[in-house]
């Protein structure tokens, strides 16, 4: 080390070329500037390139393309808002929004009470959290495809393990699940809260590192009941855990997809069609490209809508 | 089953280790009952993986019977022998792993690359394409998946791997993972460095790449675990049989084959295996990157 900078004992200061290149303050300001922007840009770039062709052009170009009649065979031409017109006389499309947003609400607040009340038992000093952590963190990075397959066989009308059950407690004549359009949805949403808790759950665990024990000490001190602590400090420490995790499930609720194509490809019927199923269906399937970006602006409008909805009551609520 | 964790070498502590020192009394019923929730709970998450692999042990004729057999009455290995010759499923794994690993390796360079650029390198327009990075998160990518398929159509790229590894190498998660790892990692390193003549390049090769190995492992892990795992991806670009992933071959085998129970959950465990594997090794670092993207 050529200067007495006090690098920090973590990092490894010792083995570097310390070669005699120009010292970077000897150079006049304005080509230094000109040169550190280069040089920040060439970093960028390689990623950029990628993220720019086939990320940040195609969000833009979705937002023209909904106002553009355009099949994959036609020529395309401005039709203002004719796309939209038509979505609101589709009911394919009311009955897809109003089943994303039945999941949503079914999947949001059981995922996210579900990660909180795992995160807080495994916070406790047991052995063995490591076992537990690793069993409900599993769901989670099983493909999809594997989940739906299983979760349909549990829950298979006659001989499926789940309906055996239900009987074996007295439910005569228990539903068929995902042969059945009321049940379909609720089969659906029980799959995907078991796949999805134990991400969220690390998130919480995550926030629950962060709050002193001292916090916990003095409460304890003071006579709080168990139940006050969680009330008291935990709830009121985790807010920005929660805040994002709500925001993540919210967004991931509004993007279902694979989950639902392999378990019902949105049957029986129309019962579990979902948004995103419309999108694939009109524009890749079919080869509308106006109408279904049009849909997926909707999808847009409705996850950033509810983002920033989100984003207000949580500055409001730390005033 | 589990594995140790020793303490990363990380400012953050583990999240294996509560900080809340618990008065010890020796038995408690507090702990007692803590301990039978997660029990009982545990054992409910892992049910459908248990009936999985039990299943895959059966003959078709045994997998629904009644009442339930968790424990197969004899074990039929032939099942994991014989699905080899049903289905491609060695093609259907190449696929798999080849994609995978690609796509990881790209995520990994180039999002490490352009993270230290966002975090380092201080520029006249940094800030405003970081947060063009950001909002695209937000997008749900059904929102642009079909001007995206229009541009692979046009391109030609449809129907080959080409199309998922340009699709899902440049995510703007990773980026947005490993900035957050290099704004824990203090700027008098690379200062220090600069004083000494090491480039830009030289600084983020030489100091901050092996310090940001767990964050670097953790966006590994994550891309290749979900890239493993996309369905609707394969699912849009691929149509020929001979391209297809682990995930188009189980699904197809399942509406060829509805009634082989037994060979169904046979592809699934050998789907999910690999993932299984990784995690058990690598499960400090998955951790980890949850974590830090959670992480103000």
């Amino acid at each position: 080390m050529t200067t007495p900078v006090s690098a920090p004992a973590s990092g490894p200061a010792s083995g570097l070329a310390s070669g005699p290149g120009p010292a970077a303050a000897a150079a006049p300001r304005r080509v230094r500037r000109r040169s550190r922007t280069w040089v920040g840009w060439s970093f960028i770039l390689p990623n950029f390139l990628g993220f720019a062709a086939l990320t940040l052009v195609p969000v833009i170009a979705s937002l023209v393309l909904s106002f553009l009649d355009w099949d994959s065979y036609s020529t395309p031409r401005w039709v203002g808002l004719a796309n939209f017109e038509r979505m609101i006389h589709n009911d394919t499309f009311w009955t897809a929004l109003e089943n994303t947003a039945y999941y949503a609400v079914g999947h949001v607040p059981l995922t996210l009470c579900a990660a909180l009340g795992f995160a807080v038992l495994l916070n406790q000093k047991l052995k063995a959290v490591q076992f537990f952590r690793t069993a409900l963190f599993f769901p989670y990075i099983t493909s999809l495809v594997a989940v739906a397959v299983v979760w349909n066989m549990l829950l298979s009308p006659d001989m499926g393990p789940v309906n055996q059950f239900l009987r074996a407690v007295g439910i005569d004549h228990p539903p068929g699940w995902t042969t059945s359009t009321t049940w379909a949805m609720p089969a659906v949403i029980v799959a995907s809260v078991w796949r999805d808790l134990g991400y969220y759950m690390i998130l919480y665990l995550a926030g629950l590192q962060t709050i002193p024990a001292e916090l916990y000490e003095a409460a304890e001190v003071d006579g709080a009941s168990g139940w006050q602590r969680f009330r008291h400090i935990t709830l009121p420490s985790l807010r920005p855990t929660t805040f994002f995790v709500l925001i993540m499930l919210t967004i991931s609720s509004f993007k279902v997809f694979d989950l639902i194509q392999v378990m019902t490809e949105g049957g029986p019927g129309r019962a579990t069609l979902v948004l995103s199923q419309v999108i694939y269906r009109e524009g890749i399937v079919q080869g509308r490209f106006g109408y279904s970006s049009a849909v997926s602006m909707v999808l847009f409008v409705i996850v950033l809508t509810i983002t920033m909805v989100q984003f207000r009551l949580q500055r409001r609520s730390e005033r | 089953m589990t594995l140790t964790i020793s303490p990363p070498a990380t400012p953050e502590t583990p999240l294996t280790e509560p900080r809340r020192p618990l008065r010890r009394t020796g038995f408690s019923v507090r702990r007692t009952l803590a301990y039978l929730l997660l029990g009982l709970l545990s054992v409910a998450v892992l049910v459908p993986f248990a009936w999985m692999v039990s299943s895959s042990l059966k003959l078709d004729a045994d997998v629904f019977s009644v009442p339930v057999r968790w424990i197969p009455a004899e074990f039929h290995w032939q099942n994991f022998t014989s699905i080899w010759s049903r289905i491609p499923l060695l093609t259907y794994l190449r696929n798999s792993v080849f994609l995978s690993l690609t796509i990881t390796a790209l995520q990994v360079l180039t999002g490490s690359f352009a993270a230290y650029g966002f975090a380092k390198v201080r520029f006249p327009g940094r800030d405003a394409l970081f947060l063009a990075y950001i909002a695209t998160i937000a997008v749900p990518w059904q929102a642009y998946m079909v001007p995206q398929y229009v541009i692979m159509q046009k391109a030609g790229l449809v129907n080959t791997h080409l199309s998922l590894i340009l699709l899902q190498a440049f995510s703007a998660f990773g980026v947005f993972l490993m900035r957050q790892y290099y704004l824990t990692i203090p700027d008098e390193l690379s200062e220090a460095a600069r004083l000494d003549g090491l480039s830009e390049y030289g600084i983020w090769a030489r100091i901050i790449l092996p310090l940001s190995k767990p964050a670097l492992a953790s966006l590994a892990l994550l891309t290749f675990v979900n890239t493993w795992n996309d369905y609707m991806g394969p699912f849009i670009y691929l149509t020929d049989n001979n391209l297809w992933t682990i995930q188009l071959g189980l699904r197809s085998f399942v509406g060829l084959y509805d009634a082989e129970y037994a060979m169904i959950m046979t592809g699934s465990v050998l789907s999910v295996l690999p993932i299984l594997v990784i995690f058990l090794l690598g499960q400090k670092y998955f951790v980890q990157g949850i974590a830090t993207s959670g992480m103000k």
